[in-house]
């Protein structure tokens, strides 16, 4: 009936890999020899022993010599800011320069909203690959988080809950855009694949919106307008999958 | 160009991967100081994706051409590695010696695999990417690597390099 089990499967079992169906059949084999269940399980604690001699290094903090780096090339010390917006400058060109003509082929709209597309696919992809720091202020302080982010944005914000559709919200953070402060608040499902939704204040344009689509690179990004916020769902899925998403975010922001 | 920002957050994932493959401190800041340089330098060679898997890649390629090609000319022995000097009772502080010592027996090869996998939690196929290696050979390597840590740790009971003091 079952796959026979091979050494790969030893591994991704050690390492945590393995989905429950797999998981549960490497464990009945290897139920079956205590002996060879001992030598895998040893696999697992030299690999918890990396973490618990090593991973102190991670809190320490960053030598001088290495912040000296990263900033002193090139540019002088910068705001946060300013690397930021450096960035969505570059990320324009990159985009542009692969061939990505957001807006030509729909005729622009003269206002803030033509950019945001953008802006959100590169806040996107800067922060959805992070690890240990993908947002600030993490999901177990929602409160705060809202609370915190309706005060720098001048407007209450609401967080939407996208767990219906299998996305947890990891938490969110503080963005600079060239209009003001921006929000992004992250989701992750259960196979680590991540979706960013950039909030932003805006004072120009129409009030509100129809859903509007751009593909930035790999990132697909439905984004629309509604009264003083705009808003852009950003992912590394295919616009079918996504639309349901930005459908359920919408619902849930509209009073 | 590479986000600054971006970099900075990177650091400490970096100097815990040099870390735990040199098993010297200064070494491994070094080792940092000259992946963070060299990816400055090829910056723009970069585009938005996995900067960290880039950055170790980078890593790698330093480590394999600089650090362990002068390792003739500074290689230590496991004997030779600086004592540490261990208040009794901090048993984590032995538990580290220990695995530092493990680690530095394994061949390069085998080290990095096993440090990529299981400490820095890549991908098996990022972990080829960044070696620059079939997949096949890393699984193997895996195994040995994981293999002979296992020997050497079992083999390691008397830690008698050790002194304890008050």
């Amino acid at each position: 009936m079952r796959r026979p089990i091979c050494e790969d499967d030893l591994h991704a079992w050690a390492d945590g890999r393995l989905d429950a169906a797999r998981r549960a059949e490497v464990e009945g084999w290897l139920a079956e020899d205590p002996a060879r269940a001992e030598r895998i399980a040893g696999w697992r604690r030299d690999s918890e022993r990396l973490h618990a001699a090593f991973d102190p290094i991670l809190d320490e903090p960053i030598p001088a010599r290495l912040r000296a780096v990263v900033e002193r090339k090139e540019r002088p010390p910068m705001l946060r800011a300013a690397a930021i917006v450096a960035w969505v400058v570059v990320g324009t060109v990159v985009g542009t320069g692969l061939g990505y003509r957001l807006g030509r082929e729909t005729s622009p709209p003269a206002d803030a909203l033509a950019v945001l597309p953008r802006t959100a696919a590169v806040a996107h992809a800067v922060y959805s690959p992070e690890v240990r720091h993908p947002v600030e202020v993490g999901a177990d302080q929602q409160q705060h988080l809202v609370a915190w982010l309706s005060k720098r944005l001048g407007a209450p914000v609401h967080v939407p809950d996208l767990s219906a559709d299998g996305f947890a919200l990891l938490g969110g953070r503080l963005l600079p855009d060239t209009a003001g402060p921006s929000a992004q608040f992250m989701y992750e499902d259960d196979g680590g694949r991540r979706l960013t939704l950039y909030v932003s204040i805006r004072d120009d344009g129409p009030d509100t919106t129809a859903f509007r689509y751009a593909q930035e690179g790999d990132v697909g990004v439905f984004y629309w307008a509604d009264g003083r916020f705009a808003y852009a769902l950003s992912g590394q899925f295919k616009r079918e999958t996504l639309l349901p998403l930005a459908n359920a975010v919408h619902h849930q922001i509209t009073p | 160009m590479i986000p600054r920002d971006a970099l900075l957050a990177e650091i400490p994932r970096l100097r815990r991967y040099a870390r735990a493959l040199t098993a010297d401190a200064a070494r491994a800041d070094d080792l940092v100081q000259d992946t963070l340089e060299r990816a400055l330098i090829k910056g723009r060679l970069w585009r938005p994706g996995n900067l960290r898997a880039w950055l170790l890649t980078m890593m790698h390629n330093v480590f394999v051409n600089q650090y362990h090609a002068g390792a003739a000319l500074d290689y230590r022995a496991p004997e030779d590695l600086p004592e540490v000097a261990v208040r009794g009772r901090q048993l984590d502080g032995i538990e580290m010696r220990d695995l530092e010592r493990a680690l530095q027996q394994l061949s390069v090869e085998h080290r990095e695999v096993l440090l990529l996998v299981a400490l820095e939690d890549l991908s098996y196929e990022e972990t080829a990417k960044v070696l620059g290696a079939p997949i096949g050979t890393v699984m193997s390597r895996l195994s040995r690597a994981r293999e002979r840590l296992r020997q050497v740790l079992d083999g390691q009971s008397a830690p008698d390099y050790l002194k304890v003091v008050k």
